[in-house]
């Protein structure tokens, strides 16, 4: 049950901040876990953020400096400044001849162009390629992690948790962690370097102009910020009403019966509308609210740009700055505009990616199954015995009360109680699906407790009574404990099983294909392919759980009859309703509020009275009936 | 099989043509809203041009006012100013085109999705038996706003894309055509990559997508199935195969990102090529004249360049957009196909001129429906299936109950959903109240019928409303009333919330034996004339089954029912019980004479008598 409520804590009670600061240690340490083997690609995409950003600057730099120092003395230009060149340049071009040299091939300013945004692109492919590799190496480790995960906690777990909010989570929360390490958490880094490095450049060329240019970002970025945030009430309420939109029509769709049996079309339409309308004025909504964020922001984005731009010039009439230089202010001012505002909306982004990791911690601090005992891994024959077991589920009620018998190998036990009598449970705990409160149950003499638990169920076949196929082929289920065997034997189990002929009716015979994707099989046909793939496992010991319910009484008594023949010294637990198929075992088990009332064959307790009695009286009652209606005639 | 997928997906995508008359279709949706889409496009032209005079702009700043030299502070402020006004202008016509075209999107998806559901109130019942809720679904919430969406945001984007491009080509030739040419070079292999790029991108992201759902499969299956898993050992199994099913969508995704990757460089190195060129002749030209002219202003090279380099982003965005019409175009066909789909039972246009149609009926031309049915001679296939009834003939008395029993498949289905004209008859008529149903509207027929399904189909709602579900202005006070009838009163006051309780989508919240007696009191309150009930065959607690019984005999009063039979009680009490093997009716009369017979009859009854009393005594 612990389970469940770490869970629910979500929506319970407030949690202390020393809970929550504890959650956020554990997330921490989650990312960490997850981010195994996925580290150097991260560096190396870093290492290429940094390159790209330093090439991406260099561009403008190499027009600008085209401008000034080679261009400019012919353009009749008559401003007095010019680009601060840094000594190891001059020297080159010096060395090279001089500007006249430059001047003279031009073309070498024209392939620099292009050498420096191949390199740029290069880096840049470095960057995202890394990203993705390690973005997807982590989402491979968080998705493989909480698979292996769900198949290893107990089997109470399970049946405590929703399927679909637990699937959810598997996914989507999974997909926003990958999808803001991959986009937003190194766009952060690559932002932060691009201040820097531009922040460098301009500073050095001139102080004033480089505050002028930025001064409007950090307004920019906190508005983003807010934007985002307060944006999100009406992006879950227009989510919401999308939700309602279809779910009326999934309503409508699934219950089209109902709604033409009343002739009810003109009001469904109606409240479809009524829903449709209101989806579409909540979009509108959000809609407005976007067009005016980012029609503003890019207003004041363009602002920046223009007061860069007007300064600049005014800079450069008075001589402070040359024209290479306005053209590598205006081009940097217009590079980190956006990426600043981008930055707001990231950090309000941040905390879902939290929420996610969170989420998925709670599925992994779920504790795994253990071993209590030896973890031995004995011959097992089939020898079982029941020493006074008592077993209740963790919400407290008993479920079973001082149980005690045996079964010698080869030995049929049939079990018959009303609903909620323990019959299920007390073959589940032979599984070991759940573990034994009070006494012990023994198997060859050994408590079972001490047998490695995939050891004892390779060796103790259970059919369910609502079986679950796996999304594959008929044949591949039924051998899906022994992938190697060959389909003589399959073919063997399928008939014993009385569903040889069944499957080879369908078009695709065994390759049919079964499950959520595939053919749908009736009950009965479900539960015989789950005989069949139990067969397959040639266990010691087998559990029929009411495993028949769904098939009729004479492909019953068939399977029955080929059980027996074919079974050569399995111990067998039957679950049944059917005197037909109780009467047959070597011992009958009636229990009864989680007691064993009674033990005996069936003619020892058809003479007891009790429920076995009542069962088999049935019979008597409608040949009485029969002979009433025929009277009355 | 990577690679295998990948053709084959751009075979199924991307070998088809775009289908112009499929998107004149939907551009009908669009222009529905002229003036929302004009404004949208007109705004999107607007903000081109602004792209496109910043440039000019700068020029004007360099040659005039920084080289001329002369010009002092003064010059500044006007300059300053002209600047100011167009990035405001440009700020409102952003704002603007959000507006008109998130409008447009809107607008578009909810008419498609109108005409949809209308559609879908219409359809035949043969539509649903092949069509799947999901299939259904996919197209309402994924295929139509993700259509209303593209045409609203990329077909203007087109306009955008285009006038700026457009432009660009123009201000370069203009401005000096012998190196505007020459720059306009690089334009076709840029294309050519751009569009070649795109669609690998999208098919690649398809690939994605459907190894994505697999892993969710996986997952699903292995929550679902983990009972299962554990029993039979197979955790170590499934689990490599899961790892297998990761690292494909790990490649997958890898590739997908590496092919962006790849492709943004590219472009980028494609572009700096025509900027070297640019800066090259430029300056050349700039130094002194060449063969490209007279001498270019240092103004002059800077909007040269700046056109250059502002070309390429719009060209990929052109290219992207066509590659996702392409690939749109699957989801458009479905689409139009669901609106386009033709009904199967229609009223003839005389029947719908007196009678009235589904949504807007005439009720005051009705004539009274008594409940006398008759099948003359009616056969009947399901489409593309083998023949279920020949030659069928059937007189039911007005207010007579017929049980119908046999085996799945045997007709029983059938003959109920002809009597509700679900389906009509393949030959053969269907008589009511002496005259062919079709001689009278679908409406006319099914306001007057209750229908209870084995498996009650409740709307999400509270109690109330799903009662209320069989006539619409009943009071609070018939509402309980005819709960009352059926018993389902009692229950239903013990819950804390009495009729206002939600039953959860489906009815879920409730168990099945409640979901009977409300979907009983619903039929009440309808108060039809012919009473159809398909029982359900799974079990149900004694308790409930007494209550049930005794509420079934409410409902049959005076009606004429048909009632697919599974509960012994139902059966014995039938004015009329009919086996049906095969499409025809092997055994027909009242309980005792059919036990009689000691045939088909007489062994169903035995066996479930015998199940039916286990149940009872084990609960």
């Amino acid at each position: 049950m612990e389970t469940k409520t770490d869970i629910k804590n979500e929506t319970g009670n407030k949690p202390s901040k020393e809970e929550i600061r504890k959650q956020k240690k554990a997330v921490r340490a989650l990312a960490l876990d997850f981010s195994r083997g996925t580290r150097h690609h991260f560096l190396l995409g870093i290492l290429g953020i940094f390159a790209a950003i330093v090439t991406a600057y260099f561009i403008p730099l190499i027009t600008g400096f085209t401008i000034d120092y080679v261009l400019k003395d012919y353009a009749e230009a008559e401003y007095s400044g010019s680009m601060v060149i840094a000594p190891w340049i001059e020297r080159i071009v010096d060395n090279l001849g001089g500007k006249q040299f430059l001047i003279n091939n031009l073309y070498i300013m024209g392939i620099l162009l292009i050498l420096a945004t191949a390199l740029n692109a290069l880096a840049n492919y470095v960057r995202r390629s890394q990203v993705a590799y390690g973005a997807e190496q982590l989402a491979y480790n968080m998705r493989t992690r909480l698979y292996d995960h769900l198949a290893n906690v107990p089997y109470d777990y399970h049946k405590h948790i929703s399927s679909g909010d637990i699937i959810q989570r598997c996914t989507s929360d999974v997909d926003t962690v990958r999808r803001f390490v991959q986009n937003q958490l190194l766009e952060i880094v690559r932002t932060v370097f691009m201040i820097i490095v531009a922040g460098y450049i301009m500073f050095n060329m001139n102080a004033k102009l480089s505050l002028i240019s930025v001064m409007l970002m950090p307004v920019l970025a906190a508005a983003a910020y807010i934007y985002c945030r307060g944006v999100k009430k009406h992006f879950a309420l227009s989510d919401e009403s999308e939700g309602v939109l279809s779910a009326a029509i999934q309503e409508n769709t699934a219950g089209v019966r109902v709604v033409r049996a009343f002739g009810q079309q003109r009001s469904e339409l109606d409240s479809f509308t009524v829903k449709n309308e209101d989806y579409r004025k909540k979009s509108l909504k959000l809609n407005s609210l976007m067009a005016f964020f980012w029609g503003v922001s890019d207003m004041f984005g363009f602002i920046q740009i223009a007061i860069s731009l007007c300064f600049g010039v005014y800079f450069v009439i008075k001589g402070e700055i040359s024209v290479g230089e306005l053209t590598v202010f205006s081009s940097y001012t217009a590079m980190l505009v956006w990426p600043v505002r981008q930055l707001g909306r990231i950090l309000a982004d941040l905390e879902k990616a939290g929420v996610s990791l969170g989420r998925l911690n709670e599925i992994l601090e779920a504790p795994v199954e253990a071993e209590p005992g030896l973890a031995l891994e004995p011959k097992i024959t089939g020898k079982v015995e029941f020493r006074g077991v008592g077993f209740g589920y963790e919400d407290g009620q008993d479920v079973l009360k001082d149980i005690s018998f045996s079964a010698k190998p080869g030995e049929t036990v049939a079990l018959l109680g009303s609903t909620g009598s323990g019959k299920s449970s007390l073959v589940q705990l032979l599984q070991r699906l759940y573990t034994v409160r009070e006494g012990e149950i023994l198997i060859d003499g050994v408590n079972i407790n001490d047998i490695e638990r995939h050891h004892l169920r390779r060796n103790i076949g259970l059919v369910l009574q609502e079986p679950f196929l796996y999304s594959r082929t008929i044949m591949e289920n039924i051998r899906i404990t022994r992938p190697e065997a060959d389909e003589g034997e399959v073919y063997d189990a399928a008939s014993v099983a009385s569903i040889h002929e069944v499957i080879k009716s369908f078009d695709k015979g065994y390759d049919t294909v079964v499950g959520e994707k595939g053919v749908t099989l009736s009950g009965g046909q479900k539960q015989r392919v789950a005989i069949a793939r139990m067969l397959m496992q040639k266990a010691p010991i087998i559990i029929l759980d009411d495993s028949m319910s769904a098939v009729d009484t004479e492909t019953d008594a068939a399977i029955r009859d080929a059980l027996q023949s074919r079974r050569d010294g399995c111990t067998t637990f039957i679950i049944s309703h059917r005197i037909t198929t109780l009467c047959r075992a070597d011992k009958i088990l009636v229990l009864e509020g989680g007691r064993l009332v009674q033990e005996g064959t069936h003619e020892q307790l058809l003479k007891t009275p009790g429920l076995y009695q009542r069962i088999a009286d049935i019979q008597n009652l409608l040949e009485d009936e029969m002979k009433t209606e025929q009277e009355a005639n | 099989m990577d690679e295998l997928t990948t053709t084959a997906l751009q075979e199924e995508e991307f070998n088809k043509k775009i289908d112009f008359k499929l998107w004149k279709r939907l551009l009908e949706y669009a222009l529905r809203h002229k003036r929302v889409f004009a404004a949208g496009v007109a705004l999107m032209l607007v903000t081109a041009f602004i792209d496109l005079v910043y440039p000019q702009l700068t020029r004007y700043a360099i040659d005039k006012i920084i080289v001329k030299g002369e010009s002092g502070i003064g010059d500044i402020v006007p300059f300053a100013l002209v600047y100011l006004l167009f990035v405001v202008a440009q700020g409102a016509s952003i704002v603007g085109f959000i507006l008109f075209c998130g409008q447009l999107e809107m607008h578009m998806s909810f008419d498609i999705r109108e005409d949809a559901f209308k559609k879908l109130q219409e359809l035949s019942f043969s539509y649903y038996d092949k069509t799947a809720v999901g299939y259904i679904m996919a197209r309402m919430v994924g295929d139509i706003p993700r259509l209303s969406e593209m045409i609203a945001w990329s077909l203007t984007d087109i306009f955008w894309s285009g006038g700026f491009i457009i432009g660009c080509i123009i201000f370069l030739l203009s401005m000096n055509w012998k190196l505007g040419l020459l720059v306009l070079i690089v334009l076709p292999p840029l294309a050519v990559v751009s569009v070649y790029f795109q669609r690998k991108i999208l098919a690649q992201h398809r690939i994605v997508r459907k190894q994505n759902s697999r892993i969710t499969g996986a997952f699903n299956e292995g929550i679902m199935g983990a009972v299962t898993t554990k029993t039979l050992v197979r955790e170590e199994r499934n689990f490599d195969e899961f790892k297998s099913e990761a690292r494909s969508m790990k490649k997958a995704s890898i590739k997908a990102a590496i092919l962006s990757g790849i492709f943004t460089p590219i472009v980028m190195t494609l572009g700096s090529i025509a900027t070297a060129i640019a800066l090259y002749a430029g300056g050349r030209t700039v130094i002194a004249p060449t063969i490209f002219g007279a001498t270019m202003t240092l103004g002059a090279l800077t909007a040269f360049i700046s056109y250059t380099t502002n070309l390429f982003d719009p060209m990929q965005q052109l290219a992207g957009i066509f590659a996702e019409m392409q690939s749109a175009q699957a989801s458009a066909e479905r689409v139009i196909s669901l609106l386009d789909t033709p009904c199967e039972i229609t009223d003839t246009p005389e029947v719908i001129a007196k009678y009235g149609d589904c949504f807007d009926p005439k009720r005051e031309n009705w004539e009274e429906l008594f409940g006398e049915v008759e099948f003359k001679n009616v056969s009947f296939a399901y489409k593309g299936g083998e023949q279920v009834l020949k030659d069928f003939d059937l007189k039911v008395r007005q207010g007579e109950t017929i049980a119908l029993v046999g085996e799945t498949g045997a007709g029983k289905s059938t003959i109920v959903n002809l009597v509700c004209r679900f389906y009509e008859p393949t030959s053969g008529e269907i008589l009511i109240d002496g005259r062919d149903y079709r001689e009278r509207s679908q409406l006319w027929l099914q306001d007057r019928l209750g229908y209870v399904l084995q498996s009650p189909h409740l709307f999400s709602g509270s109690i109330r409303d799903n009662i209320r579900y069989g006539r619409k202005d009943a009071s609070d006070e018939e509402v309980i009333a005819a709960a009352k009838l059926v018993h389902a009163d009692e229950f239903i006051s013990a819950l804390d919330k009495g009729y206002d309780t939600e039953v959860g989508e489906g009815g879920a919240r409730l168990s099945t034996g409640q979901k009977q007696l409300i979907s009983f009191a619903r039929v009440i309150l309808a108060d039809p004339r012919i009473f159809v009930l398909d029982e359900a065959t799974s079990s149900i607690d004694t308790e409930t089954e007494a209550l049930i019984q005794g509420a079934i005999g409410e409902v049959l009063k005076n009606r004429t029912s048909f009632i697919v039979a599974h509960r012994l009680s139902t059966i014995r009490s039938a004015d009329r019980i009919l086996v049906i093997r095969g499409g025809k009716i092997t055994e027909s009369g009242t309980h005792k004479e059919l036990l009689k017979l000691r045939g088909y009859y007489y062994n169903l009854y035995t066996t479930q008598f015998t199940e039916n009393s286990t149940e009872k005594l084990l609960g």
